[in-house]
């Protein structure tokens, strides 16, 4: 009974989508107060009825409800809550419903918290994200029902994923969705001004808090799914470059650069077609996404579900939503003019640079991910693009971005004097780098060219950042929380340089058999192996290793590394559960590698200086995010247009 | 100094972005009418192509005639390849049950390969390196990870390609592996 309620509330939702979708835009049109009025109530009613059809699937899975389909085939009678409560976005169906409830919460914040917009401009932009609904309500009821019922009801289930069943990765997927989708309402904002013909630089102060928020959604989400692989792969890796790894990554980016272009856009009133296209662009790297992850084009670890139906429903619906938007811009940017003017030396050039370099970036990544399916579709055969590429493409594109970081944010808006740039920035920038190049000799006596400029762009990036706030400590009485934010994004890239950099050179790792009472000695920690027990977990089976961590005599931890095998998988696949010590400088991690006869194991032991800087910097970027538009500013525009 | 005024756009600049797209969209559709998992090889049923590799871990050459008289498992990787390490672990399951399998090392540098066996564990009768993918060219490798099926006369009886941790390419494979057991 509750799976159908489900999916009738799933219907409901989708006929109310196509009144969103229609009625408010209509009424913008024709100036009908009356159909601009239906946006905001039509939007919490799409909000209603979506979230009864998830609390629906939730309920199937809490209760173990195997009638349905997708309950069966991703928990079983074992399966703790949590991962239950999780499992509904464990595969494609739920994912789908995930996203749609996202949207749909978008949506309704943007008709809470934008009452100051102008009626007709609030009327388009939800009929926009209506239109985005129906998109993915019709996907559902047409190729991915999640309340597809079973007959007869199994006993018991599967198992959801168990590369799914970890704290970090149950969180991965809705944090990633809320910045996925949270750049549909930049989207939405960018078509809807289009769509109004009045492209000013309102609607960039419009769109840059839920901009940003999406980012910052999008950086935490991004951060724990790396979090997550370093976790649970026991491969000690933090970043593969696999394809759905970059889906997300390319969305980040145009992000990160519309973020930037937003700024000169509302500050500046420059680069305003511009703009427009990034913010298309940045949602369109979002169904791009989850294009490549859902279809299966692009064979993956990740791609939990592929189905070629699927496929050509997305590409139907990528064709209408950013199709349909580029048309828009061809047919409307021509009138389009920027008003500010600027000279090659200013805020503004940096700003654009930031965004070509942005872009560029996004551009590696793309060709890297794409450029398999491009030989299979030319016909010239299978290949597929491996690390090396992305590295040296990445190491190539971030080095002049790091330079910019430190310039940027201390230039001045319009023009600027480039003698009285280089006497603040020269002193900063010798000793960055006379320090950067040093610390790797002091650190093991062999000078590091790659390693040394490393350390010293994060080194750069870090005090050109303090620099410019400490000038405008100097200057200002009141620091804006916006430029607070901004400092601290900036600090989190330093963070995240120099961890980079650091884990890529100095990472120990060595493959060691042990046998229960020996030990072996890593970077000067010694890892005595205390053996190996059986464990049974709520629905899983393991053989539990424990290492004995000191240094210098003293202990440090104990390390429990587990190999699982889980219940209700047919697939022969044990899991390895690896163990870490984290800290500030270093982190000591161990994973079970396999039994090797009389009670010794191979085991992978690794040291790991500075790789939770990585993490620590993405924080510091999501806080940025989140206290930069706690600002004032945002809040006082609005009721100044009210009144 | 120079101002830089943003003129208007011309009907190029308003259009290349659908262009691009358009483009995209196409790539993508041919995309989707392929199928990621299905090359057909020619080679299947006829005599696995010879070939002398020197081994990656000893010193010598290992020539293909010595793959006659059992059933053998040909597995394709390397080092930089994501989707073999995902599907090392039931190449090592596959060795533990007794199938005899030959690690074709594709592509790689030398220390790189030996360092991953080391790290992942080395179920392989004996590994080969294709350091240049010469000997690969015959075999009709496009890429890693791939596996070909050889019976004990010499013949390429089935090719898996991507990892055979896939549960439907691991299926179809022990499907031919139980058929030519069998005879």
């Amino acid at each position: 009974m509750i799976p159908e309620i489900g999916l009738f509330a799933l219907i409901i939702a989708f006929g109310i989508s196509i009144i969103q979708g229609i009625v408010p835009l209509v009424g913008a049109a024709r100036n009908d107060a009356t159909m601009i009025a239906m946006a905001r109530p039509v939007a919490w009613a799409q909000l209603l009825f979506v979230s009864i059809a998830y609390a629906a699937l939730t309920y199937s899975f809490i209760v173990h409800d195997f009638s349905v389909q997708y309950v069966f085939q991703h928990s079983n009678l074992v399966q703790p809550l949590m991962y239950r409560i999780s499992g509904v976005w464990g595969s494609h169906e739920g994912s789908m419903l995930l996203w749609a409830l996202i949207l749909s919460l978008w949506t309704t914040a943007v008709a809470v918290f934008s009452r100051g917009l102008p009626d007709a401009l609030m009327a388009r932009v939800l009929a926009v994200m209506g239109m985005i609904s129906v998109g993915f309500y019709a996907f559902m009821l047409w190729t991915s029902n999640p309340f597809e019922r079973l007959f007869p009801v199994p006993a018991d289930g599967n198992s959801l994923n168990p590369l799914l069943q970890d704290p970090g990765l149950a969180l991965h997927p809705p944090m990633l969705y809320m910045g996925y989708v949270g750049f549909s309402v930049a989207f939405a904002f960018a078509v809807a001004a289009l769509l109004g013909g009045k492209l000013d630089a309102t609607w960039a102060r419009w769109s840059r808090p839920w901009t940003t928020v999406a980012w910052s959604f999008l950086t935490f989400g991004i951060a724990l799914g790396s979090w997550w692989a370093y976790n649970e792969l026991g491969w000690g890796g933090w970043w593969f470059w696999d394809p759905v790894e970059n889906a997300s990554f390319m969305p980040w980016l145009v992000g990160t650069a519309l973020i930037h272009s937003l700024a000169s856009t509302e500050k500046r009133g420059v680069f305003k077609s511009w703009t427009v296209l990034l913010a298309i662009l940045a949602f369109s790297m979002s169904l791009l996404g989850t294009f490549i992850v859902r279809s299966g084009i692009l064979v993956s670890v990740h791609a939990f579900a592929t189905d070629p139906s699927r496929g050509v429903f997305i590409l139907i619906f990528l064709c209408v939503a950013v199709g349909g938007s580029l048309g828009l811009y061809a047919w409307r940017s021509g009138t389009v003019v920027s008003t500010g003017k600027f000279t090659w030396f200013s805020r503004e050039t940096a700003l654009l640079l930031n965004n070509i370099i942005l872009l560029t970036a996004t551009a590696a990544v793309f060709v890297g991910t794409m450029y398999p399916l491009v030989v299979d579709a030319l016909g010239i055969g299978k290949i597929s693009v491996g690390r090396p590429y992305f590295d040296t493409m990445f190491a190539l594109v971030s080095m002049p971005l790091i330079l910019l970081l430190g310039i940027g944010p201390v230039m001045r808006w319009k023009s600027d004097n480039s003698q009285r740039l280089i006497k603040q920035l020269s002193v900063v920038f010798a000793a960055s780098m006379a320090i950067g190049i040093i610390l790797p000799f002091v650190i093991d006596g062999v000078f590091n060219i790659a390693t040394g400029l490393g350390l010293a762009g994060g080194l750069w990036i870090a005090i050109t950042t303090l620099q410019s706030l400490y000038h405008r400590i100097k200057t200002s009485s009141r620091i804006p929380l916006a430029f607070s934010g901004m400092i601290l994004a900036h600090l989190g890239m330093a963070f995240f340089v120099i961890g980079v950099t650091t884990v890529m050179t100095y990472n120990q790792e060595k493959d060691v058999r042990l046998e229960p009472g020996a030990s072996y000695s890593l970077s000067g920690y010694d890892f005595k192996f205390m053996g190996v027990k059986n464990l049974v977990g709520e629905n899983y089976k393991a053989e539990q290793g424990h290492l004995e961590v000191s240094k210098d005599g003293v202990k440090i931890t104990d390390l429990f590394p587990e190999k699982r095998a889980y219940v209700g998988r047919a697939d022969p696949m044990p899991m390895t559960e690896a163990a870490v010590d984290a800290g500030l400088f270093r982190d000591i991690y161990a994973a079970m590698g396999e039994s090797l006869g009389n009670g010794a194991w191979s085991l992978r032991l690794y040291y790991k200086p500075f790789i939770g800087w990585i993490w620590l910097g993405s924080l510091l970027m999501t806080l940025g995010g989140i206290v930069a538009i706690s600002d004032r500013r945002y809040r006082q525009k609005r009721s100044k247009i009210q009144s | 100094m120079t101002e830089i005024k943003q003129n208007s756009k011309s009907m190029t600049q308003r259009f290349m972005p659908l262009i691009i797209f358009g483009l995209l969209v196409v790539l993508l559709g041919v995309g989707l009418t392929l199928n990621p998992r299905l090359v057909p090889s020619p080679l299947i049923g006829k005599p696995a192509p010879a070939f002398e590799l020197p081994y990656l871990d000893q010193e010598g050459m290992f020539n293909s005639e010595d793959l006659k008289g059992k059933i053998t498992l040909l597995n394709v990787w390397a080092s930089w390849c994501y989707a073999c390490r995902q599907e090392h672990e039931v190449v090592k399951q596959l060795a533990k049950s007794g199938m005899n399998i030959i690690g074709f090392n594709y592509k790689d540098k030398k220390q790189d390969a030996l360092r991953w066996l080391a790290q992942l564990g080395n179920p392989y009768q004996v590994v080969v390196a294709d350091e240049n993918g010469r000997a690969a060219i015959d075999w009709g490798v496009y890429g890693a990870p791939e596996t070909f099926l050889i019976d004990k006369q010499g013949i390429i009886r089935h090719k898996v390609i991507g990892p055979v941790s896939d549960q439907q390419n691991f299926d179809e494979l022990m499907a031919v592996v139980k058929e030519i057991s069998g005879q």
